[in-house]
């Protein structure tokens, strides 16, 4: 570890309560890695929003913030490691303050970077040009809209969310993203509340047909993932009494067939100090690695973290339940 | 105390304990019935719901609820499919009012 380097974990940790275990579930099998396509870097708990389903509990009132030696560090190793893909959430990761130095480092060195962009932050102060930016650097933008309308969308992120993040579309079809051969924009349904999202490929199609229409946004791919039941969404399912009821519906939805496409797989995790964990989820209930393997950034080792042993527990039931669950959307058909 | 037990409904198979092989046969009608056919999973789960509501059955709405918002219907979908189905409904209560004017002209001068 560097020096000045703060580990200090506050997220939640509390786990689920579930009628089975997940382990048990799985059965014989043991969840092991794949190659390691993306880094997926989760810059800190700062964000202008706070949702209530967010698996971070980041919000505007959160400090943690990646120091620019963790960023070089990540840097390093997607560059040694020819690791393709630099996957930058948060958090709002346009916050901090080496946000836009790590993506243009990463795209010198070649990687394809993805930005896991809320909308409304462009919105904010010192970020009006964050389109542009993306279009110069061809970020690959992932942004979360609920529903295609006001009250959805602002129940869960909050007021005034839903025509902030339409303000936003439109700059980001402005300058080319969601066209066609274009630049690429994607974004991310989730269900707001306790059931599991729709089909993939038909709920595109509603929100393809009703945001052109209603507002002339085009986008290139919608992923529909599933509400994980951690954190402050894990707080809303104790508070309202649905824990029990949803808990139950995901293992009793759990699929097999969603088990090779698992995100674990082929991505692992860093935290805003470095340490590594084999999805954002483990990371935010301080589930580090399997023992024995390297644990931070600092002493990223490829060939000992590749097929690596991967630690579950049973929030992962939120991964494999009805068509499966991952940050690019569902896993199986 | 209340007939009703929201806990019933993942009980639901317990119904196959005296009689499993009907049960077995009913739950491979009612599983087809729901699988994707010349209508979507979308339209057979607004269907559902719509005759939830009518047979005036709490499990079958809290089910087809989900369903409803599992397969991608918004509120405004449901709702207009709960009108539908109550519209018809009340619909069949008038049209044998027609019953009573036939009674009435009968009797009358």
């Amino acid at each position: 570890m560097q020096a000045g380097v703060q580990i200090e974990r506050k997220g939640a940790r509390t786990f689920p309560r579930s009628p089975i275990s997940f382990q048990e579930k799985l059965g014989p099998v043991e969840l092991r890695s794949l190659a390691i396509e993306t880094l997926q870097v989760n810059v800190g708990k700062l964000c202008n929003q706070a949702c209530k389903h967010c698996h971070v509990d980041a919000s505007p009132t959160r400090t943690e913030i990646m120091p620019r030696e963790v960023v070089d560090a990540c840097l390093q190793a997607l560059h040694e490691f020819n690791i393709p893909t630099l996957d930058i959430t948060g958090g709002a990761p346009e916050l901090i303050p080496d946000f836009r130095y790590f993506v243009t480092e990463a795209r010198a060195i070649r990687a394809n970077v993805i930005v896991r962009h809320n909308l409304t932050v462009m919105h904010e102060e010192g970020q009006e040009e964050l389109p542009q930016f993306f279009a110069e650097n061809r970020v690959e933008v992932v942004s979360s809209l609920p529903y295609f309308n006001a009250a959805k969308t602002d129940s869960q992120r909050g007021t005034g969310v839903f025509d902030k993040s339409i303000e936003a579309l439109r700059r980001l079809n402005d300058v080319g993203f969601g066209l066609e051969n274009g630049l690429t924009l994607n974004l991310v349904y989730n269900p707001v509340g306790a059931f599991l999202p729709p089909d993939q490929a038909s709920i595109e199609g509603d929100f393809k047909r009703e945001l052109m229409a209603r507002y002339g946004i085009s986008f290139n791919s919608l992923f529909t993932i599933t509400n994980m039941p951690i954190a402050r969404f894990l707080d809303w399912l104790r508070r309202s009494g649905n824990e029990t009821h949803y808990m139950s519906k995901l293992v009793n939805a759990f699929n097999p067939a969603t088990v090779d496409g698992l995100m674990c797989r082929n991505l692992i995790s860093v935290d805003w100090t470095g340490r590594l964990s084999d999805c954002d989820f483990n990371q935010m209930l301080d589930m580090p690695l399997a023992d024995g393997l390297p644990q931070t950034i600092f002493d990223f080792k490829l060939e000992r973290l590749s097929e690596r042993r991967i630690v579950t527990a049973d929030h992962c039931f939120g991964c494999t339940a009805g068509a499966g669950s991952s940050c690019g959307g569902a896993v199986a058909g | 105390m209340h007939y009703y037990n929201e806990e019933d409904l993942s009980r639901f198979g317990d119904i196959a304990k005296y009689k499993p092989e009907l049960f077995e046969k009913f739950m491979a009608w009612y599983g087809a019935c729901q699988e994707e056919g010349e209508l979507t999973k979308r339209e057979k789960a607004l269907i559902g719901l719509a005759v939830a509501v009518t047979v005036q059955c709490p499990y079958c709405i809290d089910a087809f609820t989900s369903s409803c918002l599992e397969n991608g219907s918004n509120m405004e979908q449901m709702t207009e499919s709960i009108h539908l189905a109550s519209a018809i409904r009340g619909g069949a209560s008038l049209i044998h009012g027609i019953q009573s004017h036939n009674a009435h002209d009968k009797v009358s001068m």
